[in-house]
């Protein structure tokens, strides 16, 4: 897939050459001119995004009541990690995380086969993958609380084959993974939609010689699809797990994290400790949670992009 | 024709303008502002319980027929940890309505009352406190609230007919309630109701067992502030981690324990599906109003101990009736006198009237009617007895942990074992000891 470049900077009023990569107009005028641009959006990064990230890192340091703060130094963290059940929580996050972003990778694309092919109905089909996206998390969260209720909706559908369903949500081993269906049940449309967008954006030609050639359709599949659709997978991997490490509104909608605390996720513990008026620890557990995905996605993302493939 | 476009586009847009420059709060519901004079309106925060909201209503409209200038409106806020979080929230922001309801006892420590909340020390209805609730409102030396609703029980609420039935006497030990189960269970009926998809109600196992630690201990309170005494290691006190792991062992607990909702725990007691319930005996309103010819066949006695010459009831005061200390003029007049009528027989009166109490009144000039149901006739027995009952840890000690309900319902569900359930708790309350800035710790 080809990757453009937007021209960087929109060269003031009709200078007729396009600044070259690397060189700048000689004119002072013309150099920090296009600058400007950027302070409305940088000031409201900054206040919004920077100052709260820095504020937070100082305030895990403290015990505070949002008025007193108390220097402590790192017992936040010593307590977040020595807490069976905040560990837990950190644990339960990152397998949360790696199962929806491979189960939404491996059924987006799949189904983004499906209906990039030529089958009836195929603009239909496609408004209802994509339709649980648009979906509130809370409702849905609600919605599959009552389905998965023991005696409730699946339990009885499953029944009609004979088949015993388990506690969905009340099983303690099966709470987490429950909810981590339900998420990809509700996100797979999302990576669906990236990629049909890359998958479309493939030029017929390399399709028709590799019939010409004699290729199957599962050999084009694993020769033309998979390696030229690399950068959409990029984005479905690194949106996903950013999404599923970050996740709490549908976890918190179906069971609060429980039963007891084995579908706790760290934005779950982090809310807990806020309702508890522990402000410190749960600043200590959002700083641990920037940290977790920065430390996984950046250095994912960086392997993921080196092999990315030009059309 | 294309120059039109650019004006209409503009016009559209300076009228959108002007349009959201129009504040909500102008064209809000508010009738008794657009009445003009001198009508001060308040808003009064409660808990969206059933019995609180019906209780509420049934106070305010009293009130208001007896005050035609002021109108109360009611704001129902979450139970349990979220509405911990939105009243601390709004306490701290300086938004708190005029008067809201809160708990007591070590809750009400955690809100900051010398800090947020005014005192009502020089107020007519201090002298009729009752005793015990009043130490549970006070801070700094300082009576800070007035009680909203009756004393309530944690113990076991159970179902008449069904030990009429079998022929079962209330039981006096932990022995005897577990010989009781075996011969409800072999008859069909589940012996003991548990509710674990609303959290809190897991914890009365522990909580209602409190009597049983403090006749044994009466010093167990204040070494436990001082993190003297702990769950894992007092003998009595994790008795209540080890009954509940116990209960769940023996397969007593309905089958639907673990997502049962309190609907469906008050469904069972009424209508006798289920024999046993440690519940707080504020949920027989709950009966009253959906199985009002089912009342008198629920009772309620201690959660038994050992011993049968200690049997006790723990009892929980009622809730608090606050005001911030950002009201003032005419809205703090009105709030006082909001307070004193809730405060009063009157009060009284309208708060039964709203929801059957389940348990004696704070306020010492209030009288039960005799049409109570028969949870606060088992209730008021055992606080009648000399030594027959104790206020509940919350009350005593301002330390209570946060992650409980979790930790009760892994106990009740055997995810943990109750050691190590009892060992995460004393981790658990660490946390708020800290937080507290208490020594010991």
């Amino acid at each position: 897939m080809a990757t453009t470049t937007t021209p960087a900077l929109a060269s003031g009023t009709g200078r007729r050459t396009a600044p070259a990569a690397g060189k700048r107009p000689k004119n002072r005028l013309d150099h920090q001119y296009p600058y400007w641009f950027y302070l409305p959006a940088a000031i409201v990064y900054s206040v919004l995004f920077l100052v709260p990230t820095f504020a937070s890192f100082y305030f895990s340091l403290t015990r505070w009541t949002l008025f007193d703060v108390e220097f402590i130094g790192l017992d936040n963290f010593v307590a977040f990690f020595q807490e069976p059940a905040l560990v837990k929580g950190l644990v339960n996050t990152v397998i949360y995380g790696v199962i929806t972003s491979g189960l939404k990778v491996v059924l987006g694309m799949l189904l983004a086969v499906l209906l990039t092919s030529q089958i009836i109905a195929r603009g239909y089909l496609r408004s209802v993958v994509f339709f649980p996206v648009l979906l509130s998390g809370i409702g849905v969260g609600i919605m599959f609380q009552v389905m998965m209720n023991p005696e409730g909706l699946i339990n009885d559908a499953l029944g009609l084959f004979g088949i015993d369903g388990p506690g969905w949500l009340t099983n303690p081993s099966l709470a987490l993974y429950s909810v981590a269906l339900i998420d990809v049940w509700k996100g797979v449309g999302l990576a669906t939609l990236i990629y049909i967008a890359g998958i479309v954006s493939i030029p017929r030609e390399y399709f028709e010689a590799a019939k010409v050639d004699g290729a199957s359709s599962t050999s084009s599949f694993f020769h033309i699809v998979l390696p030229l659709a690399r950068p959409a997978t990029v984005t479905v991997i690194i949106l996903s797990l950013i999404g599923g490490l970050r996740s709490f509104d549908l976890i918190w909608a179906t069971t609060r994290g429980g039963p007891g605390f084995s579908s706790d996720v760290i934005a779950s513990v982090i809310y807990k400790q806020y309702q508890a008026g522990f402000y410190g620890i749960s600043t200590a557990g959002n700083v641990i949670l920037f940290i977790l995905v920065t430390a996984i996605v950046v250095p994912l993302f960086m392997f993921l992009s080196r092999k990315e493939v030009d059309l | 024709m294309r120059l039109r476009h650019p004006s209409v586009m503009a016009v559209a847009a300076v009228a959108t303008l002007v349009l959201s420059a129009c504040s909500a709060g102008d064209l809000g519901s508010s009738d008794s502002d657009s009445k003009g004079g001198g009508k001060v309106s308040l808003t009064y925060l409660v808990g969206n319980s059933e019995a609180s909201v019906r209780s509420a209503e049934q106070v305010t409209k009293d009130f208001m027929a007896q005050n035609p200038d002021i109108t109360v409106k009611i704001e129902p806020r979450p139970e349990g940890g979220e509405g911990d979080n939105l009243v601390k929230t709004r306490l701290s922001t300086g938004e708190m309505s005029e008067v809201f309801g809160y708990n007591t006892g070590s809750l009400f420590q955690q809100i900051a009352p010398e800090k947020n909340l005014l005192p009502l020390d020089d107020q007519p209805w201090v002298g009729q406190l009752d005793e015990n609730f009043k130490k549970t409102v006070t801070a700094g030396g300082k009576v800070y609230g007035a009680p909203s609703g009756a004393f309530m029980a944690g113990a076991v609420m159970y179902n008449k007919s069904v030990y009429a039935k079998l022929n079962l006497q209330v039981p006096k030990t932990w022995a005897e309630f577990m010989a009781n189960n075996a011969k409800i269970k072999a008859a069909g009926i589940d012996p003991i109701v548990q509710t674990y998809g609303e959290t809190w109600t897991s914890q009365l196992f522990v909580l209602g067992d409190f009597h049983n630690v403090l006749i044994n201990e009466p010093d167990f309170p204040e070494k436990y502030t001082k993190n003297q005494a702990k769950y894992a290691t007092d003998p009595y006190a994790i008795k209540g981690f080890q009954h509940q792991e116990e209960a769940h062992k023996a397969g007593y607990f309905n089958k639907d324990f673990a997502s049962a909702k309190l609907d469906d725990g008050v469904k069972k007691i009424a209508n006798g599906d289920g024999a046993h319930w440690p519940i707080l005996s504020a949920v027989a309103s709950n009966i009253v109003a959906n199985y009002p010819d089912k009342a008198k066949d629920v009772g309620m006695f201690p959660l038994p101990g050992d011993d049968a010459a200690d049997n006790g009831m723990t009892v929980w005061t009622p809730g608090g009736l606050y005001i911030p200390k950002t009201v003032e003029g005419a809205k703090l007049d009105a709030a006082k006198k909001f307070i004193a009528f809730m405060a009063s027989p009157e009060g009284c009166d309208s708060q039964t009237k709203g929801s059957a109490p389940t348990g004696p009144y704070a306020i010492k000039s209030c009288k039960l009617p005799a049409d109570v149901p028969q949870v606060a006739k088992d209730i008021e027995t055992w606080v009648n007895k000399p030594g027959a009952s104790s206020l509940a840890l919350e009350f005593l000690s301002p330390i209570k942990g946060p992650a409980l309900e979790q930790i009760t319902v892994e106990v009740g569900s055997g995810i943990r074992s109750a050691k190590a359930g009892a060992e995460l708790y004393d981790q658990d309350v660490k946390k708020q000891a800290q937080q507290l800035g208490l020594d010991g710790w």
